[in-house]
């Protein structure tokens, strides 16, 4: 009678012949009715109960993948029998063997229609390219040095940074607290379902205030104050304020959402166009 | 009537555009695209340019996602196809020749894409090499391949499996092929 490290062995090794053979016909493209599926299945089967460490667990976990695999490629094999496209690939190798070159070429051409496309620099192309040109600084001149000029220190007041832009009135927590809640009070009076048109609300008269609002909604956006909601083929984009803040958003991909907030698109939502 | 005459012909203008022109690394134009610059009614712009083009021997020519057969697709199915611009009809030998394909080129490109098909759609390269060996300089082979995978007839795995590629979809009918082969 055989041992059973003798009866393991032997089953590792038929797991690893089936993986073999699972692998070549994956690779090399072979008829995957070559495999007796059947037989791996029992096989499998057989040795099963008799796995205990990890790595045989392993083995037969592979091997059963490997045998899925297979199994996907007879019934693609099969799928394909069945469409039209399907040819004897012994009958197609024997013809393409002897066929002339000048007659595979006379078929070809009769189901063959290329695809038309240009290469051509219009008249616009060249124009904007010449002004492009003239307007480029020479090399000497952009990769030049920055001279540094030595300057007196002095003192700036709190008022003056303030009107320079470098400091903000309020903090910017409380800024955007603020900004949150004008969303909601928003939403309340125009919105519909919770939510407001994207333009609607960073839209202001002038358009640095405009900009300045996107600035704002974006980070309300990244510190879970509101969220996105994108329609890709309405083209339209709705901001929702979240009741509370919401720290963490799930286990999904955060992911960046350029908004373009450009002059023109400005110009095109004052006159309603957007 | 006039106004309406006025409005399919700016389109079809843009549609030539964007049709002809190359506009990314692989020619053609998606839907979207289209939807986006012409309009919801970019199919029956299509359509109208389609009809004139016909004048001229070329087609608009519609691929759609998975190299599927729609034959009534919807806006969405319509919106992920690729269109091209490509000949109705054929060209005679001497016309290949002067668009640059070789006759050996082209045999060998006609006999890989049969040879594919007839195995499923995924070949070992080196089997297409053996073929093709067979008629063709040794040296001019491997050469070959690499210039259909190129020009995205073919393209190649990390395993050396060649498989058919996007311009073969767009360009060849696979199946008048294989039935003219066998029949001949």
């Amino acid at each position: 009678m055989m041992s059973k490290r003798g009866r393991l062995k032997i089953g590792r090794e038929k797991l690893q012949r089936i993986i073999e053979m699972c692998k070549s016909v994956e690779e090399r493209s072979l008829d995957p009715f070559l495999i007796d599926v059947d037989g791996a299945v029992r096989t499998i089967k057989e040795f099963f109960p008799e796995w205990k460490i990890p790595e045989d667990l392993c083995l037969d976990a592979e091997t059963v993948h490997h045998l899925a695999s297979i199994i996907k490629l007879q019934s693609e094999w099969v799928k394909h029998r069945s469409t039209s496209l399907y040819t004897d690939p012994f009958l197609l190798a024997e013809k393409l063997v002897y066929i002339e070159k000048d007659e595979i070429v006379e078929i070809f051409l009769k189901v063959w229609h290329p695809i038309v496309e240009m290469e051509q620099l219009s008249l616009h192309s060249i124009a904007e390219a010449l002004r492009y040109w003239e307007s480029l600084l020479p090399l000497n001149e952009r990769w030049r040095e920055v001279q540094l000029t030595e300057i007196k220190t002095g003192l700036v007041t709190r008022e003056e940074l303030i009107k320079q832009r470098i400091f903000r009135e309020k903090a910017f927590s409380k800024e955007l607290e603020s900004f949150w809640k004008e969303l909601k009070d928003r939403v309340k009076k125009d919105g519909r379902e919770g939510k407001i048109r994207y333009w609607d609300f960073v839209g202001a008269d002038i358009y640095e205030e405009t900009v300045q609002r996107a600035f704002l909604t974006s980070f309300l956006v990244t510190y879970g104050y509101a969220s996105l909601e994108i329609q890709p083929l309405e083209e339209e984009i709705f901001v929702k304020p979240n009741e509370n803040p919401v720290l963490k958003i799930s286990k999904k991909q955060l992911v960046s959402i350029p908004i373009a907030v450009s002059a023109e698109d400005w110009r095109k939502w004052k006159k309603g166009e957007r | 009537m006039k106004r309406r005459k006025g409005y399919y012909a700016s389109k079809l203008k843009r549609a030539v555009h964007m049709l002809f022109y190359r506009r990314h690394k692989k020619p053609g134009v998606k839907g979207w695209e289209l939807r986006k610059v012409l309009g919801t009614d970019y199919p029956k712009v299509l359509k109208i340019l389609d009809h004139y083009l016909k004048a001229l021997d070329l087609q608009v020519k519609t691929i759609f996602e998975e190299e599927k057969t729609v034959e009534r697709p919807t806006i969405e199915q319509l919106d992920k196809a690729r269109f091209y611009i490509t000949l109705r009809g054929e060209l005679t030998p001497k016309e290949a020749k002067m668009i640059g394909w070789r006759i050996d080129d082209l045999a060998g490109l006609a006999v890989t894409i049969a040879y594919i098909i007839s195995k499923k759609g995924k070949v070992p390269r080196k089997e297409v090499e053996e073929l093709l060996r067979d008629k063709l300089p040794g040296w001019k082979v491997s050469l070959n391949i690499d210039r259909y995978i190129r020009y995205g007839y073919l393209t190649q795995d990390e395993n050396d499996q060649l498989y058919l590629d996007w311009r073969t979809h767009a360009e060849i009918d696979q199946k008048t092929f294989i039935d003219m082969l066998l029949s001949k």
